[in-house]
């Protein structure tokens, strides 16, 4: 039965060529059209007692949203502002902590790590993802194979085991360096040297490039052809068609790929947690915002100033995809 | 010829063709063998192939040397750059398995647990919560879903620090009940979201009929959209595992005493325990954490290709 019935609303990919995703999905609900319902309006009948049934099944998420989700998430914007260490009642302190972490310069250190981090290893991770999308495109025999071969590093990359296999092969004596040695370079230890730890990191995640390239793959794919034979009737050439056709129509594509993976990012922390043994050295150059919130809430207990500084994140995550979607009015191409 | 009808490019079947290999002939196969220089192009695509090829060894390499130094003796790890071992040994598996407080077993068994309470809730509560955004017409609906919608990016570090102190109240700590609750109550609204797209798909007619039938809405829940729904199902279901196995930020938080560490927890000690003496244990290891996602990825691909051209998820 599965084999016949396709993914995804058919209908829906015409409507919009851009793979669906939650950020289309938020684009379009705040921009007030409603997610159609096919005649609602002559069905609205059909619909009574729809409210019972949604209490009922929405009960399970309901909780959720109030208990694990929007709970908690008034009690930390409620602590940011106190003193709070576990074993006594938090202590109201105003905006200290807020105005302590301009001057905590530990916490303007991660910030310039994971902003370095992001601004860097985004781009080239983005950029891998669309030559090979581009290379793998044009009917390539194989493909489901490269396809494969390039995605796993996507799947695995997040774990425990390849931040540990990480660690070693950027080792004093691990295996990047063994291979210099076979050209008479004396390597160095990349993962214990401030200058190289953050970039070891960075290559992991352009390592993980797999997934973004299977959404410009897709991406690919829904460009219709008549464009590009209505391109060459008027003599447009290989290099015209790219620019003319694949990369307006690819922006959408390009724009939700740099969203999520800046969001990801932003929130590194397995890695570096691991790579660096759990210190965020060597001298603090791998101290992500993450680690660094970890180590102040759950090592410290210091957890009125966590708060805060989650906060802080949740402020430059929303602040950097508010960025994102105002910068994409220059630059996206929305074809509805 | 697909090239014969432009519009097959808006056909349906283009649903399931962004990732479909044989939809790969594209725009530009059949214009390349209409010119002379047949030749040319043929020396540039093995070219190519082989510098994909090539490119794929490189990017794989790493996984590889740590399969093949797994076999390896410790002090050959710190030798041999190549692939074949050239003395081959399995000490490093029973060594590692025994190298900690527990066996490795031990772990294992208690990441299954998790990912198994993890993936009956979010099958469950979150393809509720998708019926009814996708089916059922109640008040405040689409400020519910954008809600759902923005729950989904909210940053997990938001909330952790309540979330501790809530289980810490509750004596949750150090039991697998603060990983297992929040999915069975649809926390990981990102599956909702997947779900919602999906019934959308389904046609109307199909419950509009079981409702003339006399059908309420758990019935054409759970017969008609579930069973329609096995390809979001199955993808769900995959991408809970592989995040679940992963998982370390909450694990490491919620766990902390030894006998509960899952496996990510586990390996991660490693380094404290063996003091990096031993990386032919860690890495045969990491092998073993690493094989049940690599046989989800073989057998779930389909699910797992498809699962990211119409969402976007790692």
């Amino acid at each position: 039965m599965s084999g016949t019935h396709q993914y995804g609303r058919p209908r829906a990919l015409t409507e919009r060529r851009c793979a669906m995703s939650v950020v289309s999905e938020l684009r379009r609900t705040s921009g007030g059209k409603s997610p159609k319902t096919p005649g609602s309006k002559r069905r609205s009948a059909a619909h009574r007692g729809d409210g019972r049934a949604a209490l009922v099944f929405l009960a399970p998420w309901f909780v959720g949203l109030i208990v694990i989700t929007a709970g908690p998430m008034i009690a930390s914007g409620y602590l940011s502002f106190t003193d709070y260490s576990l074993l006594e009642p938090p202590s109201w302190i105003g905006l200290d902590n807020y105005t302590r972490m301009f001057d905590d310069p530990r916490l303007l250190n991660a910030l310039q790590v994971t902003f370095t981090y992001v601004l860097v290893s985004v781009p080239l991770q983005l950029a891998a993802a669309l030559a090979l999308a581009l290379l793998l495109d044009r009917g390539l025999r194989g493909l489901a194979i490269y396809r494969s071969v390039y995605y796993l590093p996507s799947l695995l990359g997040g774990s425990v085991a390849i931040a540990l296999l990480w660690r070693q092969v950027f080792g004093a004596d691990g295996l990047v360096n063994q291979f210099l040695a076979y050209f008479g370079i004396e390597g160095m230890g990349w993962v214990s040297h401030p200058d190289t730890a953050l970039g070891t990191l960075m290559i992991l995640n352009v390592w993980t490039f797999g997934a973004p390239m299977i959404i410009f793959l897709a991406g690919l794919r829904q460009i219709p052809r008549m464009y590009y034979e209505a391109a060459e009737i008027d003599g447009a050439g290989k290099v015209r068609r790219f620019r003319s056709v694949t990369m307006p129509l690819l922006t959408p594509i390009i724009f939700f790929n740099l969203v999520l993976q800046v969001i990801n990012a932003f929130q590194t922390f397995t890695q570096a947690y691991v790579v660096s043994g759990g210190t965020g050295g060597p001298a603090d150059s791998t101290m992500f915002y993450t680690l660094y919130l970890y180590q102040k809430g759950f090592a410290s207990l210091d957890m009125g100033y966590a708060s805060a500084m989650a906060w802080l994140l949740l402020a430059i995550v929303a602040g950097m995809t508010a960025v994102n979607f105002l910068a994409s009015k220059y630059w996206v191409f929305y074809n509805d | 010829m697909r090239d014969d009808a432009p519009s097959a490019t808006n056909s349906p079947t283009s649903g399931s063709g962004p990732v479909s290999p044989e939809n790969g002939d594209g725009a530009t196969g059949p214009r390349e063998r209409a010119k002379p220089t047949y030749w040319r192009s043929r020396t540039r695509s093995v070219l190519k192939h082989l510098g994909l090829i090539l490119f794929g060894l490189i990017m794989l390499y790493p996984l590889l040397w740590m399969i093949s130094s797994s076999f390896k003796p410790n002090d050959l790890i710190f030798r041999e750059p190549g692939l074949i071992p050239s003395e081959f040994t399995t000490g490093n598996y029973t060594e590692g398995w025994n190298a900690l407080l527990h066996p490795f077993s031990h772990y294992l068994m208690n990441s299954a647990i998790i990912v198994l309470g993890s993936l009956l809730g979010n099958l469950v509560a979150c393809s509720m919560a998708a019926y009814a955004f996708a089916r059922l017409q109640f008040r405040g609906r689409n400020l519910w879903f954008a809600i759902m919608l923005m729950s989904i990016m909210l940053p997990i570090h938001v909330i952790i620090v309540p979330q501790y102190i809530l289980f810490s109240e509750l004596q949750w700590i150090n039991t697998f009940l603060p990983l297992i609750v929040p999915k069975l109550l649809a926390t990981d609204a990102f599956f909702i979201f997947l779900m919602v797209q999906f019934f959308r798909g389904i046609p109307t007619e199909l419950d509009e009929a079981a409702r003339l039938d006399g059908c309420g809405h758990g019935r054409i829940y759970l017969r008609i959209m579930l069973p329609l729904s096995l390809p979001a199902l199955a993808t769900t279901a995959i991408f809970t595992f592989i995040w679940t196995w992963n998982d370390f930020f909450s694990q490491l938080i919620f766990l902390t005493r030894p006998e509960m560490y899952t496996v990510p927890i586990a390996l991660r000690t490693y380094i404290d325990a063996t003091a990096e003496s031993s990386w032919g244990s860690l890495f045969a290891m990491s092998i073993v954490s690493l094989l049940p996602i690599f046989l989800v990825f073989l057998f779930g691909q389909k699910y797992l290709v498809k699962g990211i051209a119409t969402t976007g998820i790692k």
